[in-house]
């Protein structure tokens, strides 16, 4: 009886383990992880270009991510691109005045939200929509413009 | 038309396996009793297939995260980009190396033993004992083996993929230098829940099954002599293989069409 008995417990064991690595894989090692245990709000930033933005993009102030893009939408009256954020209820004192700018990590590095706070008393609350923001800066757009420059000197004076 | 003739039968031989096994699948699932006493057996077989491979699928696990690490290390310095390196090891991983590894490393390890066990009963003349005393061999014997198995390889895939990120974390982190946190938050900003964990799942089931379901079926059917059992041993590695990269392919064509 002794022998079955230990296998009973090895392979309940084994089990467990394997039951254990499961949720922690997924909890850990995927985006689940970060949305698990966590509460968010909901804000909407509207930008006339945001390049290369992708969902789940993070969202900064100061450096540190306070949260991440949930989804990009083309608002199909204003041809604008509406950006939904999910931001961390812990950072619940974000000025109403907030500035919002896509920035990029390194020279050609992903593109990433940064916040700029103002100074305003009010705080942002949720479904509240950014209104001053900087677009994307494009590099091709750089490149076309300064040629176009060069190549007609006079159009500037 | 003797020329004909021999081309048929040496046609008619897979053809008939193929539907063998077919059926023996079939027999297998609808041998199938949700009794305490069945679930008792698949446990103590759990115990020989899933909790003895363990210490060969970790060991392995490591080493295959420490070189994966290595090698990505080595190519993506040259771009500078050597956070992504977590971000290359997950994903690799989760999509393929994971499932896949696991279900040779298992055929290898616990198809082998499953076929040699259940074909030296049959050489032995124990399968048709049982039969006599009106005991199905395939309730009694295949049936816990093949659920075990089942059940054993997706877990053992995730403790695959759990020692191989220890691993990698272990070598970019600790001889690399790479920043934990970078290694960890871009790990986590490109692994996607829905589709690559859930591939590595799907993939992991249907190797446990494609991978068990070879070795007790060549076990079965064995010529019941020494050499039978081990031709049966090497045809478990071999099909098993063969049969898993072939899935592997369709399972992430139809994974990714949706």
């Amino acid at each position: 009886m002794r022998p079955q008995h230990n296998i009973e417990i090895m392979a309940g064991l084994f089990l467990l383990l394997g039951v254990v690595a499961l949720m922690f894989l997924a909890s850990t090692a995927t985006d689940m992880g970060s949305k698990l245990g966590k509460e968010h709000y909901r804000v909407d930033i509207r930008f006339t270009n945001v390049g290369e933005l992708k969902p789940r993009a993070p969202v900064t102030i100061a450096g540190v991510t306070i949260g991440t893009v949930k989804d990009i939408q083309l608002d199909p009256e204003s041809f604008e691109a509406m950006v939904a954020l999910d931001i961390d209820v812990t950072f619940n004192q974000i000025p109403a005045d907030t500035s919002a700018a896509i920035l990029t990590t390194g020279v050609l590095g992903d593109k990433y939200i940064g916040l700029e706070p103002g100074g305003s008393p009010d705080v942002l609350e949720a479904g509240d929509e950014i209104t001053i923001t900087q677009s994307a800066i494009s590099i091709e757009q750089l490149i076309a413009k300064y040629l176009f420059s060069t190549n007609t000197p006079g159009d500037d004076e | 038309m003797p020329a004909k003739k021999t081309k048929l039968i040496t046609l008619r031989k897979p053809v008939q396996i193929v539907g063998r096994g077919i059926l023996f699948f079939i027999q297998v699932l609808t041998s199938f009793r949700p009794s305490l006493k069945q679930l008792k057996a698949i446990l103590s077989q759990v115990y020989f297939i899933g909790t003895r491979s363990l210490v060969i699928i970790m060991v392995c696990g490591f080493f295959v995260g420490m070189v994966l690490t290595l090698q990505s290390y080595l190519e993506l310095s040259k771009f500078g980009a050597t956070d992504s390196v977590g971000t290359v090891l997950a994903l690799s991983l989760f999509r393929e190396l994971g499932p896949v590894l696991t279900a040779l490393l298992f055929s290898g390890r616990a198809g082998t033993s499953i076929a040699a066990e259940i074909g030296l009963m049959k050489a032995t003349e124990q399968l048709s004992a049982m039969e006599l005393m009106a005991i199905d061999p395939v309730q009694r014997v295949v049936v816990p083996r093949f659920f075990a198995g089942v059940i054993c390889v997706p877990l053992l895939t995730a403790l695959f993929n759990l020692t191989a990120i220890a691993g990698g974390v272990a070598y970019a982190v600790y001889i690399m230098g790479v920043d934990s946190g970078i290694f960890w938050s871009n790990m986590l900003s490109s692994v996607e829940f829905q589709r690559d964990f859930m591939m590595s799942f799907w993939k992991s089931l249907v190797f446990g099954i494609v991978a068990t379901f070879i070795a007790v079926f060549s076990g079965y059917f064995t010529t019941p002599t020494g050499d039978g059992i081990g031709r049966a041993t090497t045809q478990t590695v071999v099909v098993t293989a063969v049969l898993v990269l072939i899935f592997d392919f369709i399972i992430t064509a139809l994974m990714s069409w949706t």
